[in-house]
């Protein structure tokens, strides 16, 4: 019997600065059932079970156990009385051990050498749910799975019936994905609650019994998965009908933009990163770089960029051989990026809006006159990029850091297609966006090729690689596994490709000579 | 010869003991994410508190528990300020430090030169003393000696093998995820800056009361700055800050040895700014993902702050 038959939230109520995050939120959760919590960036969805979790304190409303009113001023209340969250950024502490990260949150850990009185217990723990893990290891060396299950098993641990997820499935590989939902389903058949977080249809469709959509922090819909489809869904989360499907035009390729050749990158532990990659771009093309992540993509870019240097090969754009410039000089041939790491490379947290809106821009003559900045000039531009790119702030002059991620992704695409690059170099674009924001910039992409200019994209998300690409690479290892043209038969074996196990070759799809 | 050679162990010995304790305060400071630069003024603080009510109650561990009460008095204001304010920790702990060195001079004026009379006894360690060389250098020392290195040791344990422990690390390493582990983070930095401010104050009283056993304005002479080099130096570890304080003790000893020999007194007396500087860069130029600094050293943190 679990401690947490029936969980409710009334009349939740919650504003940040004057803005409501939640308004009037009314939700029920049942012993054995999983309810998807879906909606846009920034709807107000982890402020709610921050709420419950006990990190933020309502405004007004109240959380009912069982029928039973309580009060929950901080996570320690909430723990005990059975609730457990897994944050969407693990609250792990990098630089210590498994056990160290599970010792600190256990509430029987032992005064005196805690970490080899409950190593015992940890481990039955993990054996009951099939983790296998060296609880000595540091937190940092492990993959991002590895982490949520520490996390679970911390949750679990202290006696959780009700887990939250505040966005599980954001930073795992498809096989990791598989695993998680086989372990959710074994906590439901034991009778557990859990609130699963998601903008991902497909997801909460697979997995959820139920699901509530929340709209600029109010309830907008209730439904049982069983009776809704993916477009229904769509429609009640974005509010309004939402294409799968864009289109793209056929359109002949232009002159060459980039050309990279035979390449080699080290990576950030001193190992060869990227080994002899070769390609080329064209004007009015999108050129997917397909492959799971941590296989060389990173280096690549940062290569590109100018962020990291390149120990042989070269890169020209537009002729210009531009190996080993700066990013600044980089970026005045026309290249542009959207990096993988917004908060860390793409933004400056603590500046406003208006200053992060020229970041590698505010030495161009529009933006600047001798030694200072021509704010005027600088500010219209911000507010042409919000408005233009719908970023949605209720001011400019507000500190970046307190945009949803969502934001600042559009903020940074409308940044840097804003001086209409030659070459767009974008990493994850639309990672951790919501299927609004997500269109959208699918159709800025677009609508750049359109316009003459080159994108390279970096993508985990296949059906983005297939949907936006004219040609598609395959990067495994550091090396290329292939190029091929979007409507090439052999894409099929992508997910071989991108495994490593198959190579394809050079032949006449491909013609100019890119050697592989 | 022999001579020589023990009174340079021992002196070494009385050196590095001060050091050991600010370091040891300032390692479990640290330890929760507060940057503390006070150190040096509240071990003057503690230096004449310890040496006015020494002199005046003829009590020497009156005086001492005087010293530590005050040190962690005064290092609430840093607390308070780095903690409840999240203000510039840097700006606060130099405010602490000015605080302490104006303080400590203006309420010691009246003992400036006077000379204490109560002594504190040496402590013979019996068998260990009659070790040859080392064993009167090392075995026969103030209490403050071995305090020091129990205390240093202590804290290692409490660091690394109690539960109270690794929830003062994961605090400096990540304060948010410490709190969702339902820790009350303000509450454990403001009683590691109070604890580390009473280590600060103990190193202190052991300059005015047993090392030089008199009082005068700024006899501290930066060794609490010295304290916060040998926190980086020992890689934030009690256990190796107790070698490291030694290490620096002998470098201050040493200067009375080459002074003989011919060199400027002034430039021995830089010797021991000398090396914190070197080994401040030759730290820094090591890569810095392996130097073991809290991640969170230095940042304020703000309870339900997005």
């Amino acid at each position: 019997m679990k401690k947490i038959q029936r969980l409710e939230m009334v009349d939740i109520c919650k504003s940040f600065h004057g803005v409501h995050a939640n308004k009037d939120i009314n939700l029920t959760v049942n012993s054995g059932e999983i309810l998807g919590l879906l909606g846009e960036n920034g709807a107000g969805k982890t402020t709610l079970m921050n709420i419950l979790y006990g990190l933020y304190q309502p405004d007004g409303g109240q959380i009912r156990i069982n029928g039973k009113p309580i009060k929950i001023s901080n996570p320690v209340e909430s723990i005990s009385h059975g609730i457990g969250m897994v944050h969407q950024h693990f609250m792990l502490v990098q630089n210590h051990s498994i056990i160290e990260n599970i010792a600190l949150g256990y509430k029987d850990t032992p005064f005196f050498f805690p970490k080899i009185k409950i190593r015992e217990r940890v481990k039955e723990f993990s054996r009951q749910f099939d983790f296998r893990m060296d609880l000595n290891q540091k937190v940092w060396q492990l993959s991002a799975g590895e982490q949520q299950r520490v996390e679970i098993i911390k949750a679990l641990l202290n006696g959780a019936d009700l887990l939250i997820l505040d966005e599980p499935t954001s930073v795992l590989t498809p096989q990791e994905i598989r695993e998680l939902i086989d372990i959710l389903r074994r906590m439901k058949a034991d009778g557990h609650s859990i609130i699963f977080i998601s903008h991902k249809l497909d997801e909460i469709m697979d997995i959820c019994d139920r699901v509530t959509v929340l709209q600029k922090g109010q309830i907008v819909g209730n439904a049982d998965t069983k009776d809704m489809d993916k477009q229904g869904l769509a429609r009640m989360m974005v509010g309004r009908d939402v294409s799968f499907k864009v289109d793209r035009e056929k359109l002949e390729k232009g002159s060459q933009v980039l050309s990279v050749e035979d390449i080699h990158v080290t990576g950030d532990k001193g190992l060869p990163a990227v080994k002899g990659v070769s390609f080329n771009l064209y004007k009015n093309e999108i050129f997917g770089i397909a492959g799971v992540a941590g296989n060389g993509q990173r280096e690549l870019a940062e290569a590109i960029t100018g962020i990291r240097k390149i120990d042989t090969g070269s890169i020209r754009v537009n002729g210009q051989n531009i190996t080993n410039m700066s990013p600044r000089k980089i970026y005045d041939y026309g290249v542009s990026h959207v990096p993988e790491e917004r908060i860390r490379f793409g933004i400056a947290p603590g500046l406003f809006l208006y200053d992060n809106a020229i970041l590698k821009q505010h030495h161009l003559k529009k933006f600047s006159k001798r030694y200072f900045l021509k704010y005027n000039q600088v500010k219209n531009h911000a507010k042409t990029i919000i408005s233009d790119f719908k970023v949605s702030t209720h001011s400019i002059n507000n500190q970046i850091r307190n945009l949803s991620g969502g934001n600042i992704q559009k903020l940074i695409l409308g940044r840097e297609i804003s001086e209409q690059p030659d070459l767009l170099v974008a990493s994850h674009p639309t990672y951790g966006l919501d299927v609004g924001a997500t269109e959208f910039l699918r159709q800025h992409l677009l609508q750049l090729r359109r316009q003459g200019s080159t994108v390279l994209l970096f993508s985990e998300d296949l059906e983005e690689i297939f949907e936006l690409c004219d040609r598609v690479a395959v990067i495994f290892a550091g090396e290329l596994m292939g190029i091929l043209e979007a409507d090439d038969q052999r894409l099929c074996d992508i997910g071989l490709m991108m495994a490593g196990s198959k190579r394809v070759g050079d032949n006449t799809h491909l013609p100019e000579n890119n050697q592989v | 010869m022999e001579e020589i050679i023990i009174s340079t162990i021992q002196r070494t010995m009385v050196a590095g003991t001060p050091l050991l304790l600010a370091t040891t305060g300032e390692v479990l400071c640290e330890r929760s994410g507060i940057l503390n630069l006070g150190v040096e003024g509240v071990m003057a603080v503690g230096a004449v508190v310890a040496f006015i009510v020494t002199m005046t109650t003829g009590q020497p561990w009156l005086g001492v528990l005087a010293a530590v009460g005050a040190g962690m008095a005064i290092s609430v204001i840093h607390a308070f300020a780095s903690v409840s304010l999240q203000a510039n920790q840097v700006v606060s702990g130099l405010a602490l430090t000015m605080l302490g060195l104006g303080l400590s001079g203006m309420i010691g004026k009246p003992y400036v030169g006077r000379p204490l009379s109560i002594k504190m006894e040496n402590v013979e360690i019996p068998f260990l003393s009659d070790i040859p060389y080392i064993g009167q250098a090392v075995f026969n020392q103030s209490p403050f000696f071995y305090l020091a290195i129990v205390l240093a040791l202590v804290s290692w344990f409490f660091l690394e093998r109690t539960r109270l422990g690794i929830q003062v690390r994961s605090t400096g390493e990540n304060p948010k995820a410490t709190e969702t582990q339902g820790v009350n983070v303000d509450l454990v930095r403001y009683w590691s800056v109070i604890i580390g401010g009473g280590f600060s104050a103990l190193a202190g009283a052991h300059l005015s009361i047993s090392y030089s056993k008199s009082w005068v304005e700024g006899m501290t002479a930066g060794r609490g700055w010295i304290a916060i080099a040998l926190t980086i130096f020992a890689l934030w570890n009690p256990g190796r800050a107790i070698w490291a304080s030694f290490v620096f003790g002998g470098i201050f000893v040493v200067q009375y040895l080459l002074q003989p020999l011919g060199i400027s007194p002034n430039f021995l007396a830089m010797l021991p700014y000398i090396a914190t500087l070197v080994i401040l860069l030759v730290i820094s130029f090591r890569d810095p993902r392996k130097l073991n600094a809290p991640a969170m050293l230095a940042a304020p943190y703000k309870r339900g702050e997005r």
